[in-house]
Order: structure tokens, then sequence, then C-alpha cells
């Protein structure tokens, strides 16, 4: 402190902290460890470097105060001051291909740790999906672009507003002519009015969007039905009969989240005569909403949209046609289903179909009177000024049109169709500037890259799937000298200086469209997460007599046909970095590290081919090879390809396996593409999964039944099963304050995997890579099993989330020599890793597996090696070392900060009041944990159900994590014994 | 007892043609004392000194890098460290069979083989001793193990097995120790006196304390011997079995079984006699010294191990049985599993060494036939490491969920250190026969006074 005293005395120096004031050692060492970026920065001194900088410091020594200040406000409560070690929660939102998703972001001293979704936002209502969660580890990437590149060389910020200065007084000049903008999925209102103002001010600016994972069939059938693009909203809530034409909406699009809440609550049966919702899905590749539907069945791509005009025909009194690949009993049902719901019944349309099937969709859903009740109508709102897509902007570079392109976010160079060779017409122009997270492959062909800010380093704005706009709160200043997109704007505009927050608060301040927020009312914004009234009301329209002229395709399409997917995780590539989400198992196939080509059993035996057995895929003249995995009830004579791996556009990336599915798409089809050849090569490639059994073998594992079945016999889950034990030779544990437990509904669980990567991120689990999780080596401590049962062609799929049981009568504690695992005075079964030495017998004795070990050094201990990435750690949870076990904690670190908080408070842990990180990220509220003690507990009552079961409960070794069996609405015409059809 | 040594008519010898005592001692500790071993001797040191550095490096390598640099993983998680610990200490077991269940029934064939079978007891424990270290996650606390007094007043938990097996290796180990070195006191005695250069007799006399070779030493040397003899033969039974309680304690499938402990027995004699006449076979060629290990020996030898390879063969037959008749569809589908899934090739060549070839040793002909007999050891060996391995994990590869079976693989480190140890081992026997008399000279010269004409 002397020494802090005396580098103070001498006047009003600035100075940011204490440490750095000190410029101690572990002041260099820290910043080495968490801002490589600064310490790059620090330069190897020799004698002149020394003179040089002792001058340049003396000139800069008054632009100390330049650095910027900004406020941004904690969610919930305003702490007087920041206590060390207590987190701080701020709202923001954070981008899901472009969409806003409410998201709350723990903050420990600065640095942000944890995602959790925002209740109040209505597309998170408080939970989360795995990429959000990932988010913290993405910002603390080593591999981020780091600073701005000239020509591929590192280069300042300043030059490159010197050669945008430049630009400007070009583009001022020739009001814009020859020069573009390339945007990539955005719905951010600031964005959208920036792209204006640049519009107003260069009249001749071309504006272009590129994103490979647009999906522009609805617009399409909008525009022809109504005369405007418009966005579906669906309420699940509100729908007795769900048809989903090839639609994920469990899985994929921005409004995921709160749909799968919805139509979770519509399922929600723990009595007799409670009701839930029916949902039949046509499925052109496997997807968890078709897994979680009462009835199923997998066509080809080519056949959805007759299937629609056949549904829209036996709706309309009229017969089936005969050539279909439905069973006319099936349609005959679905449709009597749909007539009976009436307003309540809901046809979903997937994004990928045709307009055919979009507008069939709406037609049959304005015919049922579902339109304005189930389905709603909004202006879309990523609508933004543009003019066209990459093919508009290459056509136009190679007319010479164009000699300047500002990329934002974009990386055409990969992610374009193949057919037209965008890195060889960009080499055409004179001016490219790229502005990206990664130094991507576009970043390396661009004259100028300038480093993106992270979602949670930057001030911005999103709209959410129902059009509800809510403010982009940094957590933390730019790590990697990081800009926002709205400073490149501005750039563009001639506002050099400007940042990110006065451009958002500027938008918001003028908004036409909304309440215009003043400073209370920003505030409220932020603090809340999302800007209140902001959701677009839904349009009126009329519904033509026919569908102007919208017909599906005539001829039947020859050959296999390929169903191109986006990865669940890394979506276009852009997560690809992330090796949280590269070791998510996907939720049916379980890969990992990898992507392969999804096929048939019975196409698997026509080609004569074998899991991971290498295939060539050719189309439109070109080809790829990719293993192929065969995928249970996965359509005959169709493949599917998930975009986003193939790339090595860091560490993380470079480790994965998988083929680059782009290469194969085409312009004109991008989602499915009809005629392609699928030829067995020699050799197989490395395909990557963790569970490698799929049957259930006969044992009551997932129990489930129809709805008639579980109202005929409401105690299902106890027959046929060994019933349990009662007798023990240990004395109970008695417990006089709290005993935990868990409940999961299995009607309610998806699959979505949120839960596991929310464990991830809460817990600190280590990854592995691809070699240690092909050796099995893997650390997830919550992992969701699949289960097929039926036939091989059409399975039912069963998921099954797994964490620790905590058993009363735990087989790990007694097995263990050192008490390295015991049971606690709260019923949890502990795992204390300082006493572990790794004799490994608690996990054989663990009949549930869920142990995990550190067969190596997953996690790095030198603070100093370990890279930014430690700084996502969870400061709450300590990390593992090589050779100790480890497993669910119940997310102990919770559960005692809550017992301290109660102590400190004199009371007991009210229900509801320790979340596990599980829990919390489940959009389907599958998971339920609490005090078993406290009576009126909401785990108690989930626990009194009458489809309340253990697993292995024959075991006698007494779960506190119990299950509640599967009910599923079975259409009893398609299946008389109540049992699941096909 | 003269009769029992000269036996039936027609019954082979324990010990062929005339010797008298200086020729016996003579022969027996020129092999140490003179040092002149034939060039074989000293390249089969060599090639086994070769495995002796390859086992360093993998245990080196495996304490840096950590036990997933092997084969197990998760749901395997106990693979080969476990399955190599179970068979020495299996191969162990012979050794104290023949020094202490043969002395007590008084059965004099085991003189000449006693004291290289004790010394391989000996050194397959201390092979054995190292696996359940090397298995650990963190090998560098294994003495957490024991019932040390800390600051924590933390105890071991006595109610997993594996405090158990380390304490009935340690205690095994440490007899073994004592019963070996007891039994060797009056053959120091004798290189003592036989050795010519100063730093000989000083090593064997300091090693041989003082023995004299008085009454008075051998009235009180044969009450101590049986003693420990009394005392070590609880331990054959012992050891084993609690090793299998490793096993059978968990409620794996597969492991969770009552016939282990006998069946564990039985399989370590099995393999203990095995290793007996792999090591012996080579030797009495080696040294010329078939008169000295006659036949008798090597028939009696193979007998044990037919005898108690049925057993091992009813473990297997009641193991499948019970599997079935349990009715528990865990047990059945492991079985299943077990003898048609992934590992059923190691399950069908583990019936077809240990059942079918054991078979031979039917026939007197093929016990008295030394190459045959070699090889059917070397067959016995193979196939009980098989069977360790594949006891240790077929069952939790195959348990009750089955979203978690996976099977475990066979990496580098595993064969590293498996054949470094097993060189690791023959190194050590070589070691032994150059420093120790291999076969106890004292008992073989009794047996021949007993037999009369040796003066």
């Amino acid at each position: 402190m002397a020494g802090l005293r005396e580098r103070l005395s001498p006047g009003p120096e600035l100075w940011r902290s204490l440490d750095e004031l000190a410029d101690t050692p572990e002041f260099r060492r820290f910043v080495d460890a968490e801002f490589p970026s600064i310490a790059e920065r620090i330069p190897r001194l020799d004698r002149r470097t020394l003179l040089k900088l002792m001058g340049a410091s003396l000139t800069l020594a008054g632009l100390a105060a330049c650095s910027r200040a900004e406020d941004i406000l904690p969610y919930i409560r305003q702490p007087e001051n920041i206590v060390p070690g207590k987190p701080l929660y701020y709202a923001t939102t954070l981008s899901s291909d472009g969409y806003g998703i409410g998201a709350v972001v723990e903050s420990h001293e600065g640095r942000p740790t944890k995602v959790e979704g925002n209740p109040d936002h209505p597309a998170s209502r408080g939970a989360t999906d795995a990429i959000m969660q990932a988010a913290v580890l993405s910002l603390f990437d080593p591999d981020r672009s780091r600073m701005p590149l000239k020509h591929g060389e590192p280069a300042a910020y300043g030059d490159f507003l010197a050669d945008m200065a430049e630009l400007t007084s070009r583009l001022a000049g020739s009001g814009g002519a020859g020069a573009a903008l390339l945007i990539e999925a955005t719905t951010s209102p600031t964005m959208k009015a920036q792209l204006e103002a640049l519009r107003a001010r260069y009249p001749r600016l071309r504006l272009f969007q590129h994103d490979p994972l647009a999906t522009p069939s609805g617009a399409e059938a909008t525009q022809t039905l109504f005369g405007r693009a418009l966005a579906p909203v669906y309420r699940f809530d509100r729908a007795d009969a769900i048809v989903s034409l090839d639609a994920d909406f469990l899985g994929e699009g921005p409004g995921r989240l709160a749909y799968a809440r919805d139509f979770a609550a519509r399922r929600r049966v723990r009595r007799a005569d409670d009701t839930m919702s029916r949902v039949y899905a046509v499925e052109s590749t496997p997807t968890i909403t078709g897994a979680a539907a009462d009835h199923r069945r997998p066509v080809r791509p080519s056949e959805v949209e007759a299937v629609a005009a056949a549904l829209s025909a036996v709706l309309g009194g009229e017969a089936a046609p005969s050539a279909l690949a439905l069973d006319p009993a099936w349609l005959a049902a679905t449709a009597d289903d749909l007539k009976a719901a009436g307003r309540s019944a809901l046809i979903v349309p997937g994004v990928h179909q045709t307009p055919f099937v979009h507008a069939a969709a709406l037609a049959m859903n304005a015919r049922l009177g579902a339109l304005g009740n189930t389905v709603e109508l909004i202006e879309p709102p990523d609508a933004m000024p543009i003019e066209g897509d990459l093919a508009a902007l290459c056509q136009a570079i190679a007319a010479r049109d164009i000699d300047t392109v500002v990329i934002l976010g974009a990386n055409p160079l990969h992610t374009a169709p193949a057919g037209f060779d965008v890195r060889d017409v960009f080499s055409q122009l004179k001016l490219l500037v790229h502005w990206g997270l990664y130094r991507d492959e576009t970043a390396f062909a661009a004259h100028w890259h300038v480093p993106a800010a992270h979602d949670l380093e930057s001030w911005s704005d999103l709209r959410a799937h129902d059009g509800t706009a809510s403010i982009v709160q940094p957590l933390i200043r730019p790590l990697y000298q990081g800009r926002a997109v709205h400073e490149i704007l501005a750039v563009l505009g001639g506002e050099f200086a400007v940042s990110a927050l006065p451009l958002v608060r500027r938008t918001w301040a003028q908004t036409t469209w909304a309440q215009a927020l003043d400073d209370p009312a920003w505030r409220k914004a932020l603090r809340d997460g999302f800007v209140s009234g902001s959701a677009s009301t839904p349009v009126d329209v009329a519904m033509p007599a026919d569908l102007r002229g919208l017909n599906p395709r005539v001829e039947a399409a020859k050959g296999v046909e390929i169903r191109f997917v986006a990865d669940p995780w890394l979506r276009d590539g852009r997560n690809a970095n992330s090796s949280w989400l590269q070791e998510l198992p996907r939720p049916l196939s379980k890969i990992v590290w990898g992507n392969a080509a999804l096929i048939s059993p019975a196409t698997a035996g026509r080609l004569q081919v074998e899991n991971a057995r290498v295939v060539n895929i050719a189309s439109n003249g070109t080809d790829i090879d990719a293993p192929v995995w065969i995928m249970p009830g996965h359509p005959d004579e169709t493949v599917t390809l998930a975009l986003g791996f193939g790339r090595k556009l860091g560490s993380v990336a470079a480790l994965a396996d998988g083929h680059d599915a782009y290469r194969l798409r085409s312009l004109e089809a991008p989602w499915i593409v009809y005629g392609a050849t699928v030829a067995p090569r020699d050799g197989s490639a490395r395909v990557i999964t963790t569970q490698h059994h799929q049957a259930m073998e006969g044992r009551a594992i997932v129990r489930h039944a129809s709805l008639e079945a579980f109202r005929k016999n409401p105690h299902f889950v106890r027959d046929g099963a060994p019933p349990a034990p009662t007798g023990s030779l240990y004395p109970d544990w008695q417990y006089s304050q709290e005993a935990w437990g868990m409940s999961i509904d299995q009607s309610a669980c998806i699959g979505c995997m949120a839960c596991v990567s929310a464990c991830q991120a809460e817990n600190n689990i280590a990854t592995v890579g691809p070699d240690e999780s092909a050796l099995g080596h893997e650390m997830h401590w919550l992992r969701i099993d699949r289960y097929y049962s039926g036939p091989l062609d059409d399975p039912d799929v069963f998921f099954q989330p797994v964490p620790c049981m905590h058993c009363e009568k735990a087989p790990c504690e007694v097995v263990c020599p050192v008490n390295a695992t015991t049971h606690t005075h709260d019923g949890l079964n502990a795992q204390v890793y300082n006493r572990c030495i790794g004799t490994r017998y608690c996990s054989q004795n663990c009949p549930y597996k869920v142990r995990r070990f550190n067969f190596l050094d997953f996690q790095e201990f030198d603070k100093d090696a370990a890279g930014p990435e430690q700084a996502a750690h969870n400061p709450d949870v300590s990390v593992r070392s090589r050779g100790v076990m480890e497993k669910c904690t119940y997310c102990v670190q919770r559960i005692s900060e809550k017992r301290i908080k109660a102590q400190i408070e004199n009371r007991h842990i009210a229900d509801g009041e320790v979340v596990t990180a599980c829990q919390q990220a489940c959009p389907t509220q599958a998971i339920v944990f609490g005090d078993l003690n406290s009576k009126g507990a909401a785990v108690v009552q989930e626990k009194a159900a009458p489809q309340h079961y253990a697993l292995l409960e024959d075991l006698n070794t007494r779960p506190r994590t119990t299950y509640l069996g599967k009910i599923r609405n079975i259409n009893g015409r398609l299946s008389p014994g109540g049992k699941a059809d096909g | 007892m003269a009769e029992a040594i000269a036996g039936k008519p027609g019954a082979l010898p324990v010990l062929r043609g005339r010797h008298d005592l200086p020729e016996i001692s003579g022969r027996i500790s020129a092999i140490v004392l003179d040092g002149r071993l034939p060039r074989y001797f000293w390249t089969a040191f060599f090639a086994c000194f070769v495995f002796v550095l390859i086992f360093l490096y993998s245990i080196t390598y495996l304490i840096s890098v950590g036990v997933g640099a092997y084969g197990v993983n998760i749901p395997v998680v106990w693979g080969t460290m476990i399955g190599n610990f179970v068979w020495w200490i299996g191969i162990g077991h012979a050794g104290t069979l023949i020094s202490a269940v043969l002395l007590l029934l008084r059965q004099p064939w085991r003189a000449s083989i006693n004291r290289f079978a004790e010394a391989m007891t000996l050194f397959a424990v201390a092979m054995a001793g190292l696996f359940p270290i090397l298995h650990l996650g963190r090998p560098w606390f294994f003495y957490w193990l024991l019932p040390l007094p800390n600051t924590h007043m933390h105890w071991p938990q006595w109610r997993s097995p594996l405090v158990w097996d380390f304490a009935a290796i340690a205690t095994y180990a440490s007899v073994s120790l004592m019963f070996w070195y007891m039994g060797l006191l009056p053959d120091l005695a004798v290189l003592r006196d036989r050795a010519k250069s100063r730093p000989a007799q000083l090593f064997y006399g300091i090693l041989a304390l003082g023995w004299r070779g008085s009454a008075f030493h051998w009235a009180r040397y044969q009450t101590v011997y049986f003693l420990m003899a009394a005392l070590a033969t609880p331990l054959v039974v012992s050891v084993h079995s609690i090793v299998s309680l490793d096993f059978t304690f968990a409620i794996t499938p597969g492991f969770h079984s009552t016939i282990f402990p006998p069946y564990f027995v039985a399989g370590a004699l099995l393999s203990g006699f095995a290793m007996v006449l792999t090591i012996a076979i080579p030797l009495r060629w080696a040294f010329s010294v078939q008169d000295l290990i006659t036949l008798r020996h090597m028939d009696n030898a193979a007998k044990l191990m037919i005898a108690a390879g049925m057993i091992v063969i009813y473990g297997y037959a009641s193991e499948a049985f019970f599997a079935w008749y349990s009715g528990e569809t865990y047990e059945r589908t492991m079985m299943w599993q077990r003898a048609f899934g992934p590992y059923a090739p190691l399950f069908w060549t583990m019936l077809a060494c240990n059942g079918a070839v054991l078979q031979l040793l039917w026939f007197r002909r093929v016990r008295l036939n030394m190459p045959v007999l070699f090889a059917i050891a070397l067959i016995i060996n193979v196939g009980m490491w098989i069977e360790r391995y594949v006891i240790v994990v077929t069952g939790p590869s195959r348990d009750y969920l089955p979203s978690s079976w996976g099977e475990q693989s066979l990496r580098w480190l595993d064969f590293g250190i498996l054949f470094g140890s097993i060189g690791t081992f023959f190194a050590l026997v070589f070691l032994f026969i150059r420093v120790l008399p291999a076969i106890t000279i004292f008992e073989v010269e009794e047996l021949a006074g007993e037999r009369g004409g040796a003066r």
C-alpha cells in the first residue's frame, strides 16, 4: 500500500485499477493471461524502442482520459458497491440467426461467465439453448480476430479510419456509386435506421444481404397471397391438434424456445382428466419435433408438397390422391383431428419447404379458422432495406457496376452456394472491407478486415420472433479491439469517432414504430431486457380463394434427394470454433466433432454401406465425399447433409472432422436438391458418437403410455416393471434440514440439449476433443439418452436426461476406499475431488454410469498457459485435475449460495429458490428441483404424480432424481392397442 | 516316508540316480558361485532386460500422462491394470501352495521345486502389487488406502473391498517373503561356506544370519518353518478370495456372483502351476538338473493343473447357468453379450485355452512330453490372462442402461505394461537363479539321505 500511495502522491493522474497502477508482476501476468491482445502489444524493449516509447508516452500522456466510459445497468437490483465474489446480472440480448433472444448474463467482477434466459423476454421465457450457453466461451475465444488487418497484415484502426475517410469522400462525391454493402441476417432497428440513413446520404449506394440460412419461401408465399411479406407467429398454447409439414419448430427458428415452452404447457398431464395436444409430423429428416410428435411419418423432401396438397384436399372433403407416400388412414385421422380442433388446429409448414407448402398451410389454417388464433401474421422483424442477395451482388460486380464492397459479418467466401466463384468475383474489386469475429476466408481475401465486437461486448438492439425489440448491452469492454457493427456503419456515414451506445440511443430516441425511449424508459428497457410494448401487432389478412398460382412441383423427383440442414449448434459454421458446441452431441444422432451424411436403413441396405463408410454424393456437377450415418426414421433415398463443418477457422475448428456441405448447395435450391447420386467409396472416415446402443433391450427405462392408456391406468409405470425392494442392510439417512430431489418429466423433454450445455457452462466441465471423445472420455455430467423403439424405418424416439441420481443407497459410496464420495446432510451424493485417488470403483459400481473421470489433464492449471478461455470459468466451481472422478452435484454451489443467504436472513430456503443450471435452461420446464422435506414444494407435487417412477428402482438404489413416465396422445384409430404406431 | 519317496513300482521317482551330499550342494551352488553361466542365459536375460526398459518407459509415460493413455473409458473404467493384477496374483499362488500346503501334507516331491516356486511367487506378487497403484488416477496418493493417522483423522472406508484388498496383498507379500527367506537360511549358509571370494563370503554370510547347522538350529528351524507354513496356508485361499470380492461386491452384472472366491482361487492355482511349468521346463533343461527336477514333478504339477482347471471350468459353467437361472435380464444379457458380443473372440479363445487345451493333460503321455507340456502351460497362461480381462471388461461394458454400453480398447500402453511386467518378472527370475540357489540344497540332500546311500 505504501508503494501505491507513493505512486499516487504526485497528483491527479488517471488510473484504472490499483494493480495496474502498482504495475506489479501479478498484474502483468494477469494481463498476459486475460488479455493476450494487450500482452502482445507490450513490446520487448531494446534501447531504441525504449527511447521511442518514452517520447511517445510523453506526447500521449494527456490522452489517457480519452478511453471510453460507458454506462451499463444491472438487472434486478443495483448494488451499492460491487462485492467481490458476488456476481451481478445484466439483461442483454443474444443474436440467433439475426433474431434476438433475451438473456440475463452472470458477471463476476466484470467477467461474464454464464448466460441464463430472461424470463420476461418473449423469445426466451427464461430458457436458453445450447448456443446461447456457449456465448461466453466464444467471447473469450483466443482465436477471435484481434486486430485490424490490411492486406492480411496487422494494421492500426486509425489507418483504417484514414482509408475510410478517403472512401466516404469518394462516396460523397459520387453519391455512393460503385459501392455496395453486404450485410448478414439481422433484425437490428439501429442497423436498419443506419442503412436507411446511408442510403439517404449516398442514393446510389447498393445494399445486399447474404444469409446462408435464409429461408425466403414463407415470405414469398405471403407476398403472393397477401401482396406483402409477412412472418408467422405460432401460438402452440392455443393449439389442440398440430400438424408439422416438415417443420422443426422446437429445434429451429427464432421462436423455438417460446414455442417449446407453449408446446410443453399444452402437454402437461398429471391427472387422468388432464388434456394434451396431439401432434402429427411429416418429416424429410429426423428432428426433435418429429421425436416429440405423437404420430410421425418420414417422407422424402419432394413428397411434402404432395402431402400438403392431399391434406388440403381431405380437409376440403375431397378424396386423397391415390399415389401418396402417406397411408390414407393416417391422412384421414389427421384431417379429422384438425377439423375437430377447428380454430385450435395448427398446421406448421417447414421453413425450408417450398412457397406452395407455406401457402397451403396458410390456406388450411385459414379454412380451419386458426389464422388469427393459433397462427398470427406480423410484419417480418428481419426486413431490411436491401435489394438483393449475394448472387445479385456478384452479378453487379461482374458487370463492373460495383468496385467497392463492405461486408458486415457475412463470410460469403465459405458459405456461398456452389456454382459461382465468389473469390474470383471479389478479386475484381478495388476495395473489399470485411468486418467479422474471426479471420475467416473472407477476412483474408479482403483489403481491410476489422474485428467485430462480440454480442457480449457491444451495444446494439435486436428484435425477437414476435417483433419485440430488446437492447444488446455489453457485459465487458471489447477484449480484442472489436467494433460494433454500428460503429462501422457510422464510419461509412462519415462519423468516425462515434461509439455504438449513442447510435443505439439515437435510434430509440427517434423511433417511430415503438414508443421513444427517454432516459428512465431507456434504463427500464435495459433492466427489463426488452422494450415494453414493442411486439408487433398481428396483421389482419384476407385469405384469397385460391393459392394465386402457387402449385406443387408437377414431376416426380428422380434419384436421391438431398436435404440440407444447418447444424443445430454450429449453424452456418459461425460457431465452429466453440469446443462446447463441437462436443455437444447432436440431439438425435449423438454425433460430436463432425457431421455425416444421414441416410435411412433401407438406403444403406441398397447401397450396401455401414456406418462411417465414405460415400460420394454428386449433384449438379459437383460432388463431395462424406461418411454415412444410418438414421432410423430417415426417409429413404434421401441424404441429410448438415452445413457448418469443414471449416478450419480456428484451433478448435481445425480439430473437428466433418465435410463442407456448402460445396453441394445450389443457388436455386438451397435447402432441397433433387436428382443427386450417392455412390459408396472404399474406406471409412471417423464419425464419433457418444451413444452406441439405441434400444432399451426390453428394460423399463423410459416408461411410456398413450394418454388413453394413462387414463385407464394412471399407474402404468408399475406395469411389468420389477418392484423396488424395501429392505436394506444399511440404516436410513436422517435429514433434519433439506433433502434435495429432482423430477424429470419425460413427456416434456424434447431432447434439445440445452441442459447439457448449461451444465457444462455452470460446472466448468472440460471438453476433451475429438480423439478423446472417440475413446469414450467425454465429460458431460448430464447426458440425454436417446432410445428407439419400434420398426427401424420409422421408430418411436424417446429422450431421457440422465444426471446423477443422488441415490439414497448409493452403490458408489460404499466402494470408495478413501471416502471421496459421501452422503451429505441434505441428501446429495457429494464428490470430494481432493480426496479422490482415482480407483474408479464408484463408476464401476454406478448402474447409471453418470460418473465422469478425468482420464487425462483436461483442464489447464497453468494460469499463463490456460489462455483467455479460463475467464469463462465459473469461479464458484473448482476445476478438476487429472485422475479424479467428477459428476453432477445438483449444482451444490447454487444450493450453498442460497443456504448462506437464507441463514443470514434466518429463514428456510424457499421452494424454487435453488434452481439448478439444467432446470434453468430447460425450455419446456421438464426439470423440477427442490426440497423433498418441504410439503408443498413443486418437486414433491411432481413426485406425487401417478406416472412417477425411479430409474432401475429394482436395484434398491433409491434415487433422488426420478422420472415421470412419457405420455403421448396417440390417436386410437391409428393404433387400436393404444401403443405407438410405426 | 521312504515308501512315499520310493513310491509304487512303476511310479516316477522324485529323484533320479544316486547322489551324495557334496555332489548335490556342489552342483547347485556352483551355478551361483562359479557364475559361469551359459551364453544363452545372458542372452535371454538381456532380452528380458529390454522389456524391463519398456516397462519403465511405459510406467513413466502412464504416470506423467494419465490413465487415459491406456484403453479405459466410461463405461469400462477398469482395464488391463486390474486384469494384470489379478493374473499376477494368481500366478503367485502356486508358490505358496507348493511350499506351505505341500510341506504340511508332507509331499516330498515339493523339495526340488519349492525354492523357485516361492521366488516366482514373490516376483509375481511384486508385479501384482504394482498394478493397483498404476491403476489409480492419482497413483502418488496410493498410501491413502493405508490406515495412517493424519491430521484430518481421515481413515480409509472399511466397507470398500479395495481396502481389504490392499491389506490382503500386503499380508500375502510379507508372509511370502518371510517364508521364502526362512527357507533360504540353510542354503545361504552352504553358499557362505562354499564361497571362495571374500565378497561372496560376506554377502552370503550376512544373509545367512549366523546359521551353523546345529541340531538346535535345525529344531528351531523346523518349528518355525512349519508354523509359518501353517500361517501361509490360509493365505492361498484368502488372498484371491478377497481379490475376487472387488468384483463380487460390485452390483455390476457379471461381477456380482458368489461363485467368484472359489473360482478365482482355482483359477489362481491353474495359472500358478502353468507358470511353474513355464519356468521349470526350460530350467531343468538349461542346467541339466533333470535328475533333481524329475518327470514326477512335472507330472504332479500337470495333475494339479487339471484339478484346478476343472474347477475353473465348473466356475464358467456355473456363471453361465446362474445368469440364466437367476432370471435377471441384466445378468442374462451380459452373459449373452459376453459370448456373442464384441468381446466374443476373447471369450471363445479363453474357453479354448482353459477348457479345451487343458483336457490334453488327462493323458499321461502328454504330461510326460516336455515340449507339449510347455506349450500347454504357455497356452493356459495366455488363457488365464484373457479370462481376467474378459471378467474385468465385459460386465461394465454391458450393464444396466443400454445407452451407456460401450467397449474399451487395447492400446500400446496396455501391451507395453503387460509385456514389460512379464519381462521384468523373468529378468528377476534370471537374477534370482544367478544369485541364489534355485533348488533347495538341504531339502534335496535330505531327500537323497532318506533314500539311503547318500552321506
